[in-house]
């Protein structure tokens, strides 16, 4: 008996021990204290370089926490107990959580490169004159593939997709809206049909899809496809810049059908307490010289037009991630959907996840 | 029942203790390689190390992770060795019953049903998710682990071994310290050794009810290993063993020392 | 102890009862029968039982539990018998016991190495001339990596109901001419039989909800349980058709327990005899 109250006196010594030494971990890296900023945005969605130079400018400490889809970051900041100073929402995420007052709506009066952003992409029918969201990437959604394996330019189809020589060759992205997306359109309808026929469809098709497809993750894709691991996926543009980087056998296709074109943007969610450090932050992200740098890292598209003219020429005219206007006409934008239609593309794109 | 194993017990015991290492071996080896892939060794290097080392997150996270597992296995182990004594001096069957089966809804139901229920949980209570809702949660699902290595011990004892020490005069809470104790000791500490495992090995629950920024090590690998390989991973990886290791050293020396105790006891019972 | 106490005593279990065990099962119970929209209903025991996609996806996850328990079974017998009969036993079993101590997720992550194109195992094949496999992303790598990392589970209830047999009834049926099978089939196997059940109980269930494995090494293809129930918390937000998920799956269970029960039940009762 004695022996087991020493042993649980020790043991509560060494939680003690473990818990101060954590907490003063805590404190160097400044996850404490009032000077920060709490950025949840994607995975690997910003050059870390900038974070340093941020904090080094501003003496603010930027905590970063991930997300891999839109809905997974919904469901946190609705849910609460969070303490997120900014988050990353694409176009109709921002809607969705405007609609459900998850946003503060941004004080202009404190940004001062909003001019930096292109007309393009500001005063979207998602955010109606930008008063909850600053653009932050745009890209596409697209077909990457080896041309180890796959014959250079004979991709340009999204029905390709279905041929039975890629039998369990395909990775593909998972997120519900993208795949219900891409077989709509493979089918000529809109990727924001609320047309439970159309959505059926798209998903007996995709059905006939599963074959094909190897894997539905999101991060990995890069690493896979980099690797050669698999010679086809669907993924979106900057992830596909990113992997071309390290396999210069990757080639990034938009389908000519059209596709989806989106915009993530940075907005406020209503969790924020530091307000300084979010307008610092926001400012130092639209100054064209770090929207730039950031860019080149990132491997999307900026929507910050000054910024684009200090990239390098080859990337200004890459036309797979800054295409033509004929091509972004064809691009489709996601719309924010009423709750049961959402349920209804989630429900439908895992009963295909299911189906395998 | 000590007899020596056949030839091919020994073969089959080396070949399954291979594969049962070989992916750690595997993991550790390349935290030393000079590469950025776990394929193709590159030459010797300690970088990741270093790496690891400079990275005070994945130090905190680390210390968060220990700092979890021991706390909540020491509370467990407490609140579950006295569940076991609640189950075992039950009076009626139906209600011993009844415990037991309550007791096992943690343990047979799958880790994202505990993570889901526990989510639901703490958001209609407004618990802020983090530190103190995770340990909570490790807490809960360590209890009926721990009971259930308790309570045969509990079981085995027997009666009389209580009656001859009441007919001696002992007070109950002599017979507590002096005899049920140490008797259910090894079982006690079985109990405590499971509840750590189950911490340290634990993502599902501890994935559904983080936030605010507070993260174990098996969340922030998923998150991690999601992004593509990373040797600071297999570093960190080879750290973890070595501390497993440790803990492992320990726990023998523990039970060794308490076997030992126990057959000098045993020797001096036979020799009176 | 008088009955005061040992309330006092009791409370934290009793508590612990309350909140951690019947509380949130309580509230998954609840909010199964809500929609998303946060209204009455009953359509998600509709969808799941008319829907054949949910069903069908239920069998697979218990199918694909069912392989990985019985291939791990299969491994982990022999090994805790051998184990056993070791001279410093108690040392082996830790080392069983030392790889469950590395974290699930990092297993993982050894194996996406192991298994990728340009892996270990890849090597191994081709230095046989067995050429180059896609391994990732298959159902035999998921069941095999699941059974990995189950095994341990396995092998310590079997090899604590091995050392709990008593010695002088091997010696009993040694003496009384018994082959060293007849032994093991007559008189080991059925001792260790709780071992065994506690072992399935232990190593299956937590199979049907390996969703970071069916993510990571499955690639998503293989959606389990686990996976539905996830993907309906955290992602969709359709806490109501997860929690009737997390249903089903509690009911399932309990039936499961009161049958293995009933039987412990009946053998006590032949035993007291």
């Amino acid at each position: 008996m004695k022996r087991l109250l020493i042993a649980i006196t020790s043991l509560l010594i060494i939680c003690a021990g473990l818990a101060f030494g954590s907490n003063e971990l805590q404190k160097t890296t400044g996850d404490t204290g009032s000077k920060v900023l709490n950025l949840y945005n994607w995975g690997d969605y910003i050059d870390p370089s900038l974070i340093t130079k941020f904090q080094k400018e501003t003496g603010y400490h930027v905590n970063v926490e991930t997300f891999d889809s839109n809905e997974a970051m919904y469901t946190k900041i609705k849910q609460g107990g969070t303490n997120y100073d900014l988050t990353v929402p694409s176009d109709y995420m921002v809607q969705k959580m405007k609609q459900d007052k998850l946003l503060i709506p941004l004080d202009k009066s404190q940004l001062t490169g909003i001019s930096n952003y292109g007309q393009d992409y500001m005063n979207k029918t998602f955010d109606p004159g930008n008063k909850y969201s600053l653009p932050y990437f745009w890209g596409t959604l697209g077909i990457i593939y080896n041309d180890k394996y796959i014959k250079k330019g004979s991709i340009a189809h999204w029905n390709q997709l279905w041929d039975k020589k890629y039998k369990n060759r395909i990775m593909l992205i998972d997120s519900a809206r993208d795949i219900m997306g891409l077989s709509l359109i493979s089918m000529g309808k809109s990727v924001n049909t609320t047309n439970t026929a159309d959505l059926k469809a798209a998903k007996r098709k995709l059905d006939k899809l599963a074959p094909n497809v190897k894997a539905v993750v999101a991060d990995e894709i890069k690493m896979y496809m980099a690797e050669g691991e698999a010679p086809l996926a669907v993924d979106w543009s900057g992830e596909a810049a990113e992997m071309m980087s390290q396999n210069s056998h990757l080639h990034y296709v938009v389908p000519t059908e059209g596709s989806n074109m989106w915009f993530d943007n940075l907005v406020i969610p209503k969790t924020a307490k530091h307000f300084t450090a979010i307008y610092k932050f926001l400012n130092f992200m639209s100054e064209p010289e770090n929207a730039a740098k950031n860019a080149e890292y990132i491997g999307y598209s900026t929507p910050n037009t000054k910024a684009f003219k200090l990239l390098p020429k080859q990337i200004q005219t890459d036309k797979q991630f800054y295409p033509d206007q004929q091509v972004i006409d064809r691009l489709q934008v996601y719309k924010n959907l009423s709750q049961q239609k959402v349920e209804q593309y989630n429900d439908l794109y895992l009963e295909f996840k299911m189906k395998h | 029942m000590q007899s020596k194993a056949s030839k091919f017990g020994k073969f089959y015991l080396i070949f399954i203790f291979l594969l049962l290492y070989i992916p750690i071996a595997y993991l550790i080896i390349y935290s030393f390689s000079k590469g950025t892939t776990m394929a193709n060794f590159h030459g010797f290097t300690l970088k990741h190390y270093q790496d690891l080392f400079a990275d005070k997150r994945m130090l905190a996270i680390f210390l968060n992770t220990i700092l979890i597992a021991l706390l909540s296995s020491l509370i467990s182990t407490i609140i579950g060795t006295i569940g076991a004594f609640a189950v075992h001096n039950a009076r009626k069957r139906h209600t011993k019953q009844t415990l037991l089966s309550l007791n096992s809804i943690l343990l047979v139901s799958p880790d994202v049903i505990i993570g889901a229920s526990f989510l639901i949980f703490f958001t209609s209570l407004s618990v802020p998710l983090g530190f103190w809702s995770v340990l909570l949660s490790h807490i809960a699902f360590e209890i009926p682990i721990v009971l259930l290595m308790v309570l045969p011990r509990l079981n085995e004892m027997s009666p009389s071994l209580i009656n001859a020490a009441l007919d001696l005069g002992a007070t109950p809470s002599q017979i507590l310290s002096q005899i049920i104790i140490p008797y259910i000791q090894p079982g006690i500490i079985a109990g405590f050794f499971m509840a750590i495992t189950y911490s340290l090995d634990d993502f599902a629950v501890t994935f559904f009810v983080t936030g605010n920024g507070f993260t174990t090590l098996s969340v922030e690998i998923y998150s991690r290993a999601r992004q593509g390989i990373d040797l600071e991973i297999n570093a960190l990886s080879g750290i973890m063993f070595i501390f497993s290791l440790i803990l492992v050293l320990v726990y023998y020396f523990i039970e060794s020392h308490n076997v030992s105790k126990g057959r000098k006891k045993n020797r001096l019972e036979a020799v009176e | 102890m008088n009955k005061g106490t040992k309330a006092i005593f009791m409370t934290p279990y009793i508590l612990w009862l309350g909140l951690f065990v019947i509380a949130p099962v309580g509230l998954i119970f609840y909010y199964s029968f809500f929609n998303v929209q946060g209204q009455f209903t009953l359509d998600n025991y509709r969808n799941f039982f008319a829907s054949g996609t949910y069903l069908a996806m239920t069998a697979n996850s218990v199918l694909y539990a069912f392989l990985i328990t019985l291939i791990a079974l299969l491994i982990s017998y022999p090994m805790a018998y051998y184990i056993s009969k070791l001279k410093h036993r108690d040392l082996w079993i830790l080392l069983v016991i030392l790889p469950t101590w590395i974290n699930l997720l990092l297993k993982a992550y050894a194996f996406i190495g192991l298994l990728s194109r340009d892996g270990l195992v890849n090597n191994l094949s081709q230095f046989f001339g067995l050429g180059v496999h896609h391994m990732l992303f298959t159902n035999a790598s998921f069941i095999l990596v699941a059974a990995y990392i189950q095994i341990p589970f396995m092998i310590l209830p079997i090899y604590n109901s091995l050392v709990d047999i008593n010695g002088s009834f091997i010696r009993a049926s040694h003496d009384l001419g018994a082959t060293t099978y007849q032994t093991f089939t007559k008189i080991i196997l059925p001792l260790t039989k709780p071992g065994i059940q506690s072992g399935v109980q232990i190593v299956f269930i937590p199979s049907l909800s390996l969703f970071m494995l069916s993510r990571l090494i499955g690639g998503n293809k293989i959606i389990t349980l686990g996976t539905a129930v996830e993907e309906h918390f955290l992602t969709t937000m359709n806490w109501g058709m997860g929690s009737t998920i997390g249903v089903v799956l509690i009911i399932s269970m309990v039936i499961v327990m009161l049958l293995t029960n009933t039987k412990k039940k009946k053998r006590g009762q032949l035993n007291a005899k």
